[in-house]
């Protein structure tokens, strides 16, 4: 979907990325300051690189060899920025129907009322966006850049501006779209939890660099990339499917490539698949199955790899039928337990820790 | 009506004067400000200069370079004359474009003000909608510089209905052609027995000086709710 391949000085910041990346949402991800943003306005048109080429589906938006450059304007990359930058003297409606308007008829695949109806603004439509919530903002700058139609959606952080509530709101209306349009999206952040419930690939950015490009799972989950990915804790997404509830507990039973898993209640129906994440110090290690305990998930499986140790501490990979778990443990639990590659443990997770990332 | 066909005639001709001058200056002083406020080329301060010249210079001294360059046998006002047929040296239109030139800084301070508050962003954001330069310009530019063309426009108005200086030396004291509202006062300052009609032009003056600065508080207030994204 997105092959990149440019190079970019500006100041004293320079950004040379190569990148080819597949999937129905790709994050760019990454600290702040690590190119994402200028690399959204190289896609967009609106940064012009010093060398390079960028395709997107198949479409040459810029090669500066062959002497391409498509105007921002007919990229058709809808673009939703970090502040929503709706348009002050024009209504919602009219903010709306700005970019619509200036979409050919016959490339016109999103309607009106289809949006207003999934963004949830119809009741806004009049208003004038000086009155409007950092959520509503936000989902009517979504709104504005989906009614081009475009080929693509870029969206750089939408959610930094907004509070815990409305992050989740507008998050919610996110997977909705992603699922019921079908226009890929390039989701720029530095969150690991948007990126992990949204996005099918990544590209992880650092310093100006493409430092890592893979399916979500393989980058979160690697160790080594920790420096560039930051704030990440280190854990293990895992896709899994809800195979029963247990009303009177208000539990709900997952089954995934390598077990299942008991989780407190999280409002899904069975049969729906949905993506977990198992942060690796909410996983304990045990060498012998436990007996009477309160942990809820116990799952086998065999030490894949055991990280230096850091200030006393030591990430152990776990294979469980297929999906590697992490187990952040003391340097002289692994010592005591004698940790190596290829012995059986008993991963230990307790129902509670788990978080829920959204339906996938 | 208690006016004199003569006092009707000053005012008449000063509001004409007025509206012609900020009409042809209004879209120059808008390219103008764009370009001092968007593009850098060398000269760019000097451009600067030049157009902030009537500010700071004897208005005499200003009518008196449009004498020699617009008047009849000025080298633009031959030209002009001849090619065009559009005559400045005391008609009416002189009035207008001494009115316009002296009015000129004070209309693009204020464009250029309003330019420089708008958020670029928007405008990306715009571009990325499908608007092409021009549709930027015209869709967000515009709008969001109104407060400041709306200002602009009427303190050059206000400035016009009081031009003297650069006036009467370029078109002189023509009753019923250059004699605007100002230059009535004048003359009957300088005529026995005038005071009463100078007087009372005066104050006719004074009342039109607070309509053009109420009309331009008003309407300066609903520009600026709309730019800031409120109901006007």
């Amino acid at each position: 979907m997105l092959e990149i391949d440019v190079e970019k000085q500006l100041g004293a910041f320079r950004l040379r990325v190569q990148a080819a990346a597949d999937g129905r949402v790709v994050a760019l991800f990454g600290r702040s300051g690590s190119g994402k943003t200028t690399l959204a306005n190289v896609i967009a048109g609106l940064v012009r690189p010093d060398r390079g080429r960028v395709v997107l589906d198949g479409r040459v938006l810029h090669d500066s060899e062959r002497g391409i450059d498509v105007p921002a304007h007919r990229r058709r990359v809808g673009y939703v920025f970090q502040e929503g930058r709706l348009f002050p003297h024009l209504t919602v409606r009219n903010n709306l129907l700005y970019g619509l308007r200036r979409t050919m008829t016959a490339d016109r695949t999103v309607d009106l009322k289809h949006v207003v109806d999934l963004l949830g603004i119809d009741h806004v439509l009049d208003r004038r966006p000086g009155d409007l919530s950092g959520g509503e903002k936000q989902r009517v700058a979504i709104g504005r850049a989906l009614l081009t139609s475009p080929r693509i959606l870029l969206m750089d952080e939408p959610l930094a501006s907004l509070d815990v509530h409305r992050r989740n709101e507008v998050l919610q209306h996110i997977e909705l779209l992603r699922d019921e349009f079908r226009i890929p999206i390039i989701y720029v952040s530095h969150v690991v939890e948007e990126v992990v419930r949204l996005a099918d690939a990544v590209v992880l950015m650092g310093s100006g660099r493409a430092v890592a490009v893979g399916g979500v799972e393989e980058i979160m989950g690697r160790p080594d990339l920790r420096a560039a990915a930051g704030t990440f804790e280190a854990g293990a997404v895992v896709d899994a499917k809800v195979v029963g509830q247990d009303v009177q507990y208000d539990l709900a039973t997952l089954a995934f490539d390598g077990g299942v898993l008991t989780v407190t209640n999280l409002d899904a129906l069975i049969g729906e698949p949905v993506r977990v994440r198992i942060r690796a110090r909410d996983v304990s290690l045990a060498l012998d199955s436990p007996s009477r305990i309160s942990i809820q998930n116990v799952l086998r499986g065999n030490v894949a790899d055991i990280t230096t140790a850091r200030d006393g501490i030591v990430d152990v990979s776990v294979e469980v039928g297929g999906v590697t778990l992490r187990s952040r443990i003391t340097q002289r639990a692994a010592e005591q337990l004698a940790l190596r590659p290829g012995l059986e443990v008993y991963a230990m997770v307790k129902a509670v820790s788990l978080d829920r990332l959204g339906a996938k | 009506m208690w006016l004199t066909p003569e006092e009707l005639v000053a005012i008449k001709l000063s509001f004409r004067v007025a509206l012609w001058s900020v009409l042809v200056s209004l879209p120059l002083a808008v390219a103008v400000s764009m370009v001092l406020a968007r593009a850098t080329f060398p000269g760019k301060t000097l451009l600067d200069a030049i157009v902030h010249l009537p500010l700071v210079l004897p208005p005499v001294v200003v009518g008196y370079v449009l004498l020699v360059l617009m008047g009849r046998q000025g080298a633009i006002g031959a030209f002009l004359h001849d090619v065009f047929g559009i005559t400045f040296a005391f008609r009416w239109t002189g009035a207008a474009l001494a009115a316009a030139v002296m009015g000129f800084p004070l209309m693009v301070r204020a464009i250029r003000l309003s330019l420089e508050a708008i958020d670029r962003r928007l405008e990306a954001a715009a571009s990325t909608l499908g608007a092409p330069p021009a549709g930027v310009f015209c869709t967000v530019t515009l709008p969001l510089m109104l407060p400041g063309i709306v200002t602009g426009a009427l303190l050059s108005f206000a400035r016009s209905l009081g031009e003297f200086g650069a006036t009467i030396t370029f078109v002189s004291n023509i009753p019923g052609e250059t004699r605007t509202l100002p230059i009535a006062i004048y003359s009957y300052t300088q005529v026995p027995g005038g005071d009463l009609q100078a007087l009372r032009l005066s104050i006719i003056a004074v009342v039109f000086s607070l309509v053009v600065l109420y009309i331009s508080e008003v309407l300066v207030r609903r520009a600026n709710r709309r730019v800031m994204g409120k109901d006007a």
